[in-house]
């Protein structure tokens, strides 16, 4: 398999860059498009490789099956849990307002 | 397909349903509903820096369980994903759930309706995959700060993720079928499913196939409605309404526009409850895009042949085969069997302690449904609170089989030892009844014959039926005795005058 470098255009920056909620200049997608694609062409070197024979590794680690006992430890007081929040009412964390109920999905 | 509509409902449903632990999935905070806020929370579930989260076992078997039940393949090795996006309720930044590899896929689960209001269906399980629950945002419009309030006791709840295919038919079949799911996960004891406190939510995927008839140009062909996602059903009832709504709104539309599937993005919708009515939800162009990566801080599971045997086990028996036991063990119908096992296994325990003292299934049945049960609906009780247990019943069906008092009679002694809580022999000597001796009964059948002559010579000349007159008088003589007694006795007596 080979892989030929790839180049990222400010466009896939600027994506790159809105879902990590990144405020991004102009001349911050033109620097970061010439840096990310030298990452990216570092990495694609792996794609020189021959995997056919390699089973795709799920975790560096050579451990499996750690688990914990079901049994409740000590939860934080609610001033600690909140004390590092830029800003709480005593009890929740505060946040300017989101529409919709949860984002559970 | 019962509907006769010009198009087919097709719908699939996704199921979260938080599963029965004491602490997290990651972390040793409790999972009990209704906390202040913020006070079940450390730093793995906040999402702290250098927080690990390690793996909750009983989730883990308690999630195997689900699968199992959903006859699921489970997956020799699975790990953990990052499912990445931002929002004030995942303190991460990420989800930690399964992507590629969940733990198992596969399976189904059978819905038959008693009364035949649908077609037995086997709906096909696409996934089961276990992952933890955001927290809470709460915002108060009245208030009028402006601000969203975030409770992160939930966050970090183990959550079984269950996918099905597209295999319902119809709003009717979508509830029917998540009654059993609910039933068969909280027999198992995987969740409670209380829906009020979020421990069961559902989304539906919904569309129509409509036939479109071949024109000069084109074959006959089907035609598929954009898919709509429904979102903020609270029960399983808005599930059904949601559904018919959705389907008709899907009708018009398509009758206006033609609009086809593929053609637009998948719609998100969300039910307004009190409207009755669906409304399309803001699309954020790039939620999609959640860039699922492998969990570093957890290592993978893999899960042994001899480990699946042990949870199948304990697993307990699920409400499909126990209709199928009880309407053999104790010769009732299938449909005594489906009411009685659809109650939850509280009352079935009852019943088979019930009918295991009666020596007999169906009338053991006839009671916990004309008389328990109905009792519980009207007072909204729970079994294990009712206050008569199935010692007391048995006892008092026993009396009736003796002849001592007939049903009707029973059934006020019934009633007075539900209220009361007393046993039957307080609550008939304090109602003033008691049982009538056969000696008694035969003597008042004397006097009745005695005073009604032209009722005797009825009956001699063959009007049996005329024998009622005495049954009303000698109820009045004696509101205890039995009317089929008095009745048989009465006719022996006159058979014996010759
Ligand atoms: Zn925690």
């Amino acid at each position: 398999m080979s892989t030929s470098p790839q180049t990222l255009t400010t466009k896939d920056v600027a994506k790159v860059g809105l879902l990590a909620r990144l405020a991004l200049s102009e001349a911050d997608l033109e620097r970061m498009a010439g840096e990310l694609s030298k990452i990216v062409g570092f990495v694609s070197m792996l794609g020189e490789l021959d995997t056919a024979d390699v089973a795709p590794l799920a975790h560096p680690l050579d451990t499996q099956n750690v688990f914990r006992d079901d049994v409740p430890a000590a939860s934080l007081s609610t001033a600690e849990a909140l004390q590092s929040a830029p800003r709480h009412d005593g009890e929740c964390f505060l946040v300017p307002a989101v529409l919709g109920e949860s984002s559970a999905a | 397909m019962s509907t006769n509509t010009p198009y087919t409902t097709i719908i699939g449903l996704e199921v979260h349903v938080q599963l029965m632990t004491r602490t997290k999935l990651f972390c040793g905070c409790s999972t009990k509903f209704g906390g202040a806020p913020n006070t079940q929370v450390c730093p793995t579930c906040l999402g702290l820096p250098g927080s690990l989260p390690v793996m909750n076992r009983q989730a883990f078997d308690l999630a195997l369980r689900a699968a199992l039940a959903l006859e699921c393949t489970i997956a020799p090795f699975t790990k953990w994903d990052r499912k990445n996006y931002f929002y004030p309720d995942l303190p991460k930044g990420y989800q930690i759930s399964q992507f590629d590899l969940p733990f198992s896929s596969d399976g189904f689960l059978e819905v038959v309706d008693p009364k035949g209001a649908f077609e037995p269906r086997r709906v096909g399980i696409v996934r089961v995959h276990l992952e933890e629950d955001a927290g809470k945002s709460m915002h108060d419009d009245a208030a009028g700060t402006g601000d969203t309030r975030i409770d992160l006791n939930r966050a970090g709840t183990p959550l079984c993720e269950i996918v099905t295919q597209p295999d319902l038919r119809s709003p009717q079949e979508a509830r029917a079928w998540l009654n059993e799911l609910k039933l068969l996960l909280v027999y198992l004891g995987v969740s409670d499913c209380n829906m009020q406190e979020g421990s069961l939510r559902v989304d539906a995927n919904v569309n129509l196939h409509i036939p479109v008839p071949a024109t000069a140009g084109a074959e006959a062909r089907i035609a598929k409605t954009p898919i709509v996602e429904i979102k903020n059903m609270n029960s399983f009832r808005s599930v059904e309404r949601a559904l018919t709504y959705e389907a008709a709104r899907q009708w018009e539309e398509w009758q206006a526009t033609k609009a086809e599937m593929g053609k637009t993005p998948k719609q998100t919708r969300g039910w307004d409850d009190p409207a009755g009515i669906t409304r399309a939800q803001r699309h954020k162009e790039e939620s999609s895009d959640y860039r699922y990566f492998p969990e570093p801080d957890l290592v993978p599971v893999t899960v042994t042949a001899e480990r699946i045997q042990s949870i199948r086990g304990g697993m307990g028996e699920p409400p499909v085969s126990l209709r199928k036991t009880l309407a053999s063990q104790w010769q009732i119908s299938a449909y005594d069997a489906d009411v009685l096992v659809n109650q939850g296994r509280e009352l079935v325990d009852y019943f088979e302690d019930l009918a295991t003292r009666v020596g007999e299934g169906k009338v053991a049945s006839n009671w916990m449904q004309q008389d328990v049960l109905r009792i519980l609906n009207e007072t909204n009780g729970t079994v294990s609170a009712f206050p008569v247990r199935p010692a007391g019943l048995a006892d008092l069906i026993g009396r009736v089989k003796k002849g001592d008092f007939d049903t009707s009679r029973a059934r006020e002694i019934f009633a007075e030892m539900v209220t009361s809580g007393r046993p039957v022999d307080d609550v008939v000597a304090g109602m003033g009844i008691s049982a009538v001796s056969d000696d008694d009964v035969i003597a008042l059948c004397r006097e009745l014959l005695a005073a009604n002559p032209k009722i005797v010579a009825d009956v001699k000349s063959g009007k049996e039926q005329a024998a009622a007159g005495l049954i009303g008088q000698a109820k009045k003589k004696n509101a205890n005795v039995n009317p089929g007694k008095v009745r048989a006795i009465c006719l022996d007596l006159i058979r014996e005058m010759g």
